[in-house]
């Protein structure tokens, strides 16, 4: 693909990055809270596993895909 | 398509369930919460930014069609894959997990990766070289214009009804699980799809389907993980799932293994002989989808180069053996941790079952990914599991209509109707194809809404062409002989061949034994052997027809024929980027997961 087209994997990222955001803030709160949503294996946080993973792989695809970048 | 049979039994099955739940006021499985809506609503917002980013990127006929032919490997891959990766193919399939055990992983393996291997490794050459823009142009320029209308009309028009058919599906599916209105549901998807891929084309579709593919696994992939962990590994599910079996729970049967009780079409609950699995699922009708439905090669096509066009399908099959991961797992896991309220192990049942007794409020087999879902995922995560349910319908239905787009442009609207207008002009048609192919779409929704009792035929009509179209493709490809005659009969003969089978039994219930060889077989079975039948019709047509003609020059076959054409010459690459390597990687790991699953 031509280098001046965003990356799809760029679109990738950024939304990734964005639910990561959100999923791995919303487990924080749980924590902080103790307010656990009443699901099976809340002991796990997975929110916080989960969206932290999001986050990484959102990040590293959004920087690493990122326009403009040659 | 290939998930035909298990779609049918699906969607079949599941709109009077659908309608006794509702008309039961049952409850809704789960209940979004803000966080939830606003992953949902995120997605949409993505999605259609993606189709205006790419509006000034579809301006010719190449860009919009066949997305410049500059898609990577990676994407053309993905995208080949995730078109198929329906949502009501994710749910169904789980449900049929719960059913039957991993047999249902048959569709998976054995259904799908021989058949992209040898998409990409033999036939992607001539596809390519022949820079054909659709399967029924290959059939034009291979047998001539009357094949092409043939497969080119059938296509067109059971693609946008399968479309509808599973936006109505899709939009029950929303409804049951999250109390959507039906209505909200079907518009509000359509015109996100029809807004994205009129703007962008081919390459706006295929950008949202690795999006798309993303998503699923994103959404998806938490609910295994849990699910082992809770269950106690592959052991504690296989030991669990013996328990529920010695207590009654569940019903007999071998719910782990693939093979051994497939000597017999008695021996499992399919009713499938090993035959029917390897010859009719194996060969005629995953063969038949994965290599000659353009709805998945108009993907490859795609590709910027040879090597990338017959790398993706190799990716595509890496990750298509993977996919009964989120899929054939879940389903077996339901049926060792899904709970009533009162600590009891959940049941699942039939639709019929279902339907018969609508003040239980029964869940059934379809219900069980949802209930997955709803069972580990706390906000947020719940709203990215149903993102990914609507990205798989999505990423279908995109799917279908920009193949529809591409065919009904060049093999019907270019041929019949306007032969030599300019290349806007038929990027606007496309556009308006698309749309078009979106409104015919809804209009199929809403006849199905009417009469739920169609929707089988109109499943069923889909699998008519599929083989007897591999058929034509196969006997063009590799024999210099086959003339245009022959290709036109076979190709209409194997077709009708399939539509009398599939009367035949409908008429006469008691005539599967006579279609499938044995009085054991069950629906499942019928669809195989009805496609073995079609294709060798088809095959014997095209000889015998094809004996009694004049061939075409051998000249005149480059680039379209095996021993007429002489292929592009690849330069070297390292091992490790040569198409050959994965492929013999992929059969291995195929074959080593077909051996420990035996």
């Amino acid at each position: 693909m031509e280098s001046k087209e965003i990356s799809i994997w760029f679109f990738i990222g950024v939304l990734l990055t964005i639910y990561g955001v959100m999923i791995l803030g919303y487990g924080i709160w749980e924590l902080v809270t103790g307010n656990f949503a009443n699901v099976i294996l809340k002991e796990l946080h997975a929110p916080v596993w989960w969206g932290a993973l999001m986050l990484i792989l959102g990040l590293f695809y959004a920087l690493r895909f990122r326009p403009g970048k040659a | 398509m290939l998930e035909l049979a298990l779609a049918s039994n699906f969607a079949g099955g599941f709109l009077p369930h659908a309608m006794t739940m509702l008309a039961a006021g049952a409850p809704s499985l789960a209940h979004l919460g803000p966080l939830d809506i606003a992953v949902i609503a995120i997605y949409f917002v993505m999605v259609i930014w993606i189709g205006f980013y790419l509006k000034k990127r579809s301006n010719t006929s190449e860009e919009f069609f066949m997305a410049g032919r500059e898609m990577t490997a990676w994407i053309a891959g993905l995208s080949f894959v995730s078109a198929n990766l329906g949502s009501l193919e994710l749910m169904g399939w789980a449900g049929s997990a719960y059913q039957y055990g991993i047999l249902a992983a048959h569709w998976y393996w054995i259904g799908a990766i021989p058949a992209m291997l040898f998409l990409g490794m033999v036939m992607m050459p001539f596809y390519y070289v022949c820079k054909t823009h659709s399967v029924p142009g290959y059939l034009k320029l291979r047998f001539g214009q009357g094949s092409s209308i043939v497969a080119a009309f059938s296509f067109a028009f059971m693609t946008v009804l399968m479309s509808g058919v599973n936006m109505f599906s899709m939009a029950k599916v929303m409804q049951i699980v999250l109390g959507w209105d039906l209505n909200f549901s079907i518009v509000v998807s359509s015109v996100a799809v029809a807004a994205y891929v009129a703007l962008g084309g081919l390459r706006s579709a295929i950008f949202n389907e690795v999006l798309q593919f993303v998503l699923i696994w994103g959404g998806a992939l938490l609910v295994p993980i849990l699910g082992m962990i809770e269950a106690g590994g592959w052991n504690g599910l296989k030991l669990k799932i013996a328990q529920n079996i010695a207590n009654g729970a569940i019903p007999m049967g071998d719910y782990t293994h693939m093979w051994r009780s497939m000597g017999h079409f008695q021996d499992n609950p399919m009713g499938v002989h090993w035959t029917g699995i390897v010859f009719g699922l194996g060969f005629a009708i995953s063969f038949g989808y994965w290599t000659t439905d353009f709805l998945v090669v108009q993907r490859v096509l795609a590709a910027n180069s040879l090597r990338s066009a017959r790398m993706a399908p190799v990716i595509g099959s890496f990750f298509k053996m993977a996919v009964p991961f989120i899929v054939i797992l879940p389903g077996l896991l339901g049926l060792v941790v899904l709970q009533n309220s009162d600590g009891s192990l959940m049941k699942l049942v039939g639709e019929n079952v279902a339907a018969a007794h609508p003040e239980l409020h029964l869940h059934t087999y379809n219900d069980v990914l949802p209930l997955m879902l709803v069972r580990y995922c706390s906000p947020g995560l719940l709203g990215l599991g149903i993102t990914a349910l609507i990205a798989g319908f999505m990423s279908g239905m995109a799917g279908n209509v920009s193949a529809f787009s591409a065919v009904w442009t060049y093999d019907i609207y270019q041929p019949l109707i306007n032969k030599k207008a300019s290349d806007e002009h038929y990027v606007t048609v496309g556009r308006w194809a698309t749309i078009l192919g979106v409104v015919i779409s809804i209009g199929a929704a809403y006849l199905v809404m009417g009469a739920a009792g169609i929707m089988d035929y109109v499943q069923a009509l889909f699998s008519f062409f599929i083989a007897p179209l591999l058929g034509a493709v196969l006997m063009g490809m590799f024999w210099k002989r086959a003339t245009s005659a022959g290709g036109f009969w076979g190709l209409l003969l194997g077709t009708l061949t399939s539509i009398g089978l599939f009367a035949w039994v409908k008429v006469d219930p008691s005539a599967l034994r006579y279609v499938a060889l044995s009085p054991y077989a069950k629906d499942m079975a019928e669809n195989m052997y009805r496609a073995l039948w079609s294709i060798s019709v088809t095959f014997i047509v095209i000889f015998v027809v094809s004996l009694f003609g004049k061939a075409r020059p051998v000249a005149e076959l480059d680039g379209l024929v095996y021993g007429a054409t002489k292929l592009p010459e690849e330069e070297p690459v390292p091992f490790y980027k040569n198409e050959w390597f994965w492929t013999v990687i992929a059969l291995v790991i195929f074959i080593a997961l077909n051996v420990i699953f035996w």
